[in-house]
This record gives structure tokens, sequence and C-alpha cells, in this order.
């Protein structure tokens, strides 16, 4: 039994964290998102249900992942300890993996036949196709024509793994439209289709499982640190699109208040450069009713999703989780902004120091990282997730660089 | 007794059912979308959706959002659709019109100005896609102690367990979504349409309206037949779109052709 003032007893029973979170989705859907919600509430409290997954995270993701200190990059910044905690190294190369198994694992279970998922960058396109090929279940993933265009070796890779990728081709055709189509695509096939969300975001009880599927993040860090220094961290830190991998990561430290825990959002080209040249959603936007959830949104006036602008396709989404904009109206969590030449920094800093190509993504938390960890004592400790592997943006940096390859 | 009601009392006297047609307020422009409200009553429209438009409408197929787009492209936003029915209620104080959307506008402009200032316009109910019953202290709630009717979507997925659930809160109407699937799209069997409409009336004394791909006068007399009235929507934005200039401003014929199309549907309700 938790604590009753704890962070972490949300959402209650409407979904809701606060203010934020809920099911605002048509009613066609409602049905079976009511059974989506009694399904994993099942699942939860099956220890045979985590036990299949906890097989599946050590043998076919390789979990844990380790928690390294990152030692020449400590030196470099002069300042705090840091450690990376490396979900990069995981099978496809990121922490989307985590959610994909345990949603994958709940679709059987509800006994679907047929999976579909948005993407952006493809990171979460490539996990559902590997789940799916792993599980032999036909998946369809939705992807904006202007994402398709920009990740091409994502495309490729999700129909390698026997993934059909239908375009978006609505509104910007980006992440956001992604989604649009494939609730479209639910609302359709309710009856044998399973929505593998890839963020901590949607209609309840989405928020909640995804961060329950990547809190095996957090939790991993807090043994492996207490292991290793026999302590807490004094910050965790990490970046924020939707908030999959930092809800993953803070949840676990939530209830820790001597941890202070920081979120980077991406701040594009400024916060300070126009409504839609960034996609810092907390920093720079106002909350709304977006995708079956109540959280901050980069809308206009009236109410009209705005396009968010970041270098890293990951993070151009412009909502976030809801359980984000909760912990930041209550102030546990501080959220924070870099820009797109910040974290192309980051991305050379880390390549140069530690020998890691970081996915664009973590970039911006190590951005974050970079700046206030000179100014913190040697004995400060602090750690970074770093959620994804770069090898997907060379081709972004290079152009960004103005090298040709 | 609301302009919903009365129109019901007074379909019910004259044997016959309804057609609801939907239009997206400001497509293309709102100056062409005014004159075609206002010639909607006359070309047969019995009940006038009028779509607030969204960038993100989740459960509308291509001719419903390209329409929301051409219309937030040429610059509509809740005031100018607001003052369009004010302007319509100069000169008909008759037929009802349902605002029809999604919740993000109505909350970014907040749902106690928005109901008192829809009340004030000549608005008579709301249809709010992303509210479904779960959500009801939202605007539900609020709007029928403001006098709106909110009027809720039952869709197949909505079994007889769950239909009091959705049927509670309802007024004015209950809206069958013919088919599980986004708006545009291939119409449900009619068979299946008189079975749920029969269902839905063993549960609610208010009248049932069908809609989802609903697309001609055949496809509307059929729906007559067995519903309280028959909704179109894609088919009549989809006649907008074929209707523009090759640059996709208003031609002279828009206007024309739009009224022409309702007033072919309505030949499926008055026979």
């Amino acid at each position: 039994m938790e604590a009753v003032n704890s962070y972490r007893n949300g959402p209650n029973e409407k979904g809701l964290f606060g203010m934020f979170g809920g099911r605002f989705v048509a009613e066609t859907l409602m049905p079976l998102i009511l059974s989506v919600e009694e399904a994993y509430s099942a699942a939860k409290n099956d220890p045979s249900y985590w036990e299949e997954l906890a097989d599946l995270a050590k043998h076919y993701v390789g979990r844990p992942s380790p928690l390294y200190f990152a030692e020449r990059l400590t030196e470099e910044l002069g300042g705090a300890k840091i450690y990376f905690k490396r979900d990069e190294l995981n099978h496809t190369g990121s922490h989307k993996i985590n959610n994909c198994l345990g949603q994958i694992l709940l679709a059987k279970r509800m006994g679907k036949t047929r999976i579909i998922a948005e993407t952006g960058a493809g990171q979460h396109g490539v996990a559902v196709a590997t789940v799916c090929a792993l599980f032999d279940l036909p998946c369809v993933v939705y992807m904006g024509e202007t994402d398709i265009v920009r990740q091409q070796p994502n495309v490729f890779r999700m129909k390698l793994l026997g993934a059909e990728v239908r375009g978006a081709t609505s509104g910007s055709a980006t992440l956001k439209d992604a989604m649009n189509e494939a609730l479209r695509d639910w609302v359709t096939n309710v009856d044998d289709t399973f929505y593998i969300i890839g963020t901590a975001a949607g209609p309840h009880p989405y928020p909640a499982m995804v961060r329950d599927f990547q809190s095996v993040i957090g939790n991993e860090a807090k043994e492996q640190l207490l292991e290793r220094e026999g302590r807490l961290p004094d910050s965790i830190v990490a970046c924020i699109g939707g908030g999959s991998n930092a809800i993953g990561l803070f949840h676990p430290f939530l209830d820790d208040t001597s941890v202070r825990i920081i979120g980077v959002e991406a701040g594009g080209h400024g916060l300070d450069k126009g409504p839609e040249e960034h996609a810092a959603s907390l920093t720079g936007g106002r909350p709304g009713v977006l995708h079956g959830n109540r959280t901050y949104l980069l809308q206009n006036d009236d109410g009209q999703i705005l396009e968010g602008h970041s270098i890293s396709a990951g993070l151009d989404y412009p909502g976030i989780g809801p359980e984000h904009s909760w912990l930041n109206d209550i102030g546990r969590v501080e959220y924070v902004s870099v820009t797109d030449d910040e974290a192309l920094e980051a991305f050379k800093l880390c390549c140069r120091t530690e020998g890691i190509i970081p996915a664009l993504e973590p970039s911006h938390a190590l951005a974050h990282v970079a700046k206030i960890a000179p100014d913190l004592p040697k004995d400060h400790i602090m750690i970074m997730n770093l959620c994804g592997r770069g090898d997907k943006d060379v081709f972004t940096v290079a152009k960004a660089l103005g090298v040709e390859i | 007794m609301t302009r919903i009601d009365s129109k019901f009392a007074a379909l019910k006297e004259e044997g016959r059912a309804g057609l609801v047609t939907f239009v997206t307020a400001g497509d293309p422009d709102p100056a062409t979308f005014r004159s075609i409200l206002k010639g909607l009553p006359e070309a047969g429209a019995d009940i006038i959706e009028l779509g607030m438009p969204f960038t993100d409408p989740m459960a509308d197929g291509p001719a419903i959002q390209e329409s929301s787009l051409r219309a937030l492209n040429a610059g509509q936003d809740m005031n100018k659709t607001l003052a369009a029915v004010t302007e319509f209620r100069t000169e008909n104080d008759t037929t009802p019109i349902v605002l029809m959307g999604y919740y993000n506008p109505i909350y970014s402009y907040g749902v106690d100005r928005f109901l008192a200032d829809a009340i004030t316009a000549g608005v008579d109910g709301l249809i709010v896609v992303d509210l479904p019953p779960e959500e009801d202290d939202e605007l539900c709630i609020p709007a029928l102690k403001a006098g709106v009717n909110f009027i809720r979507l039952a869709t197949p997925t909505t079994d007889d367990q769950r239909l009091p659930t959705v049927l509670k809160n309802t007024s004015g109407f209950v809206y069958y979504v013919s088919i599980t699937g986004i708006t545009g799209t291939a119409s449900g069997k009619v068979t299946n349409v008189g079975d749920a409409v029969a269902r839905i009336k063993r549960h609610t004394d208010l009248p049932v309206v069908v809609g989802f791909g609903i697309k001609t006068a055949e496809q509307v007399a059929e729906i007559a037949a067995v519903a309280d009235a028959a909704v179109v929507g894609s088919a009549i934005v989809d006649q907008v779109k074929v209707n523009l200039n090759a640059d996709g401003t208003a031609g002279a014929g828009t206007v024309d052709a739009v009224l022409g199309l309702v007033s072919n549907l309505s030949k499926g309700v008055r026979g």
C-alpha cells in the first residue's frame, strides 16, 4: 500500500492526474478503451504476465541496460558526476521496445489479431514492427508523409520487419497526423485491432500503462546506482517529446524528494522565435484536449493545434503526456528547453568524449546536463537517460552541419 | 420546448422523416458559407448541423478533414461561426442549428462563455465527438443546465448494457452512427440500421437520427423509412469541393450547386 501523500498514486479511476488526462474519445472507441483498461488491470495483477515480460526484456531486449559512469564527459564538464542510463543499447536502439512488449502481450491476452501504431521518427514504429514479427501479428504503422521522407532508413526497417507503412497526408503530415490516422483506423476496426500507442499520452489507461512499462528504466537505475554508489542520485534528467522515456526514469524517483528531476523539451529555433518554431508544450503551450487527453498543447487562440518544430523528429509533437503536465503544475519536476543548436553541440560532445553516438532526442537532455553540470559540486550525482542511439540521425546531423554524405 | 423539439413535433405532424444537413462553418470561405447557410432551409434542410472546424478531426474522413482545413485557411474561427448563427437567426427562427465538432476549440474559448454566446447566437444543440459520457462534467452537464441540447452519438459498439449510460444525459435527439468508422465511408446495411434504431427506441423516447455514409436521395429515403431523420454530411462538403475554382476559391455556382444537392437529397424525405 502506497502512502496517501505520494506522487505515485495517479491516475484516479477517471484516468486523471490532477486535471490532466481523461478519456476524450469518440463513442465508438469508448467500449474498447474500457476493455483495454479492464484487461490491463487484470494483467497488472497477474504475476505470469510480468514474468513473461521480464523474460523477454532480459533475453530479447538485453535488459537491464547498463548504468554507465561517463567519466570523460564528467571531466570535460568539470562538475557533477554524470551517469548515463544506456537504454540506447536495447534491441531496436531505444527505450520504445520496453513499452511495445508490454502492450503486445496485452493485445495477445485480449485476443486481438491486428496491430496498429503511429510513429514520428520511426523508433516506435520499428519497435512495434519488431514485436509484431516476434509474435506473428499483422502490423500497420501510420507515419506522416513528411516524416517518411525525413526518416527513410526507419521506413525501410519497418518494411523489412514485415510492417505496412501507411503515409498520413492530412494536416502537416507529421506525428500528430499519424496519430489521427491511427485513431481513424482503430474506429474502423474496433473488433480485431489493438493500438500500440508509443508515448505516455492518449486516453486512459495508455498514459499509466506506458509509464508502467517504461518504469523499468528508473527502477533499474535506482538499484544500479545504489549498488555502485550506495545512495540515490542528486538529480535525474531526460528529454521529453510525449515523455515516455522521461516518465519511465522519473516515476520511481518521484517520492524521493531529495532527487531533483528535470525534463528537457525541444526548444527548436527558440521559444522566442514564435509558436511554431519549437515543440515545448509545457514551457510554451497551454492546457487543451487532443488525442484522448487533456494536457499542455501547442495551440493558437482559437484552440487550433499548431505544428511543433524540432530538429529531432521524435520530439516535434504538439502535446505531452498528461502526467508531465500535472508534475509541472505541482512543481515536482522542473521543465526546461534547449534549442536545436544546443542539442547538436551536445550530440557532438557525446560522440567526442564518450564514443557514443546518441539520438538527437537524448542530445537535448545532454545539452541541459552540459549547461548545469559545470556549476555543480563534484560529489553531485546525476543520471541522464540516454534513451536512443543516433544511427538514425546521422543524415539529419550531417545536413545541419552542412556536410554531404 | 426547444426548436429541436418543435421541429420533430412538426415532422411528426407532417408524417415524414427529417433531413439533417451538415456543412462546415466557414467552408470554403466565410461569405460563401453564410450564403449556403442562409439557403439551406428553403433547399429542404430540416435541421442544420454546423461543423466547428478543427485542425485534428479524429473521427472524420477525408471530405470533412479537407473542408475543415479549407475553412481554417480562409480564417474561420469560433467567433465567426457564432456570428454566422446570429446572422442566420435574424431571418430564421425555426430551423434548429446544432454545432458539431471537437472539444478543444470550445475548451479554449471557455465553456461558460461559449454556452452563453451560443445561446445568444441562437444555437440549439451541441454534438461534441470527443466527449463521451465519461466526460459529462466538462460540457454536457453545463450545457443542459444552460438549456442547450446535448446530443450524443450512439454507435454499433454501444451495446444494450452501455446504451443507458450514453442516453442518460442526452437531449434533443440521439444520433446513431450507422457504421464503426469515420465519416464519409461506406454506409451500413439498412436492415442493420433498422434493428439498431429499434433497439435504441426501446431505451428512449427521443427521436433517433441516423448518419455516416449517406450520400444520395435514395439512401436518405431508405433511412427515412426506419429513423426519424437522416444526416448527410460528407456528400455536401464534397459538393463544395468539386464546385470550387481551380485555385480553390468559391465560384459563381458554388452556392447553387450545394443547395441544389440539398434540394435533391430532400426528395428522400418528401417523397
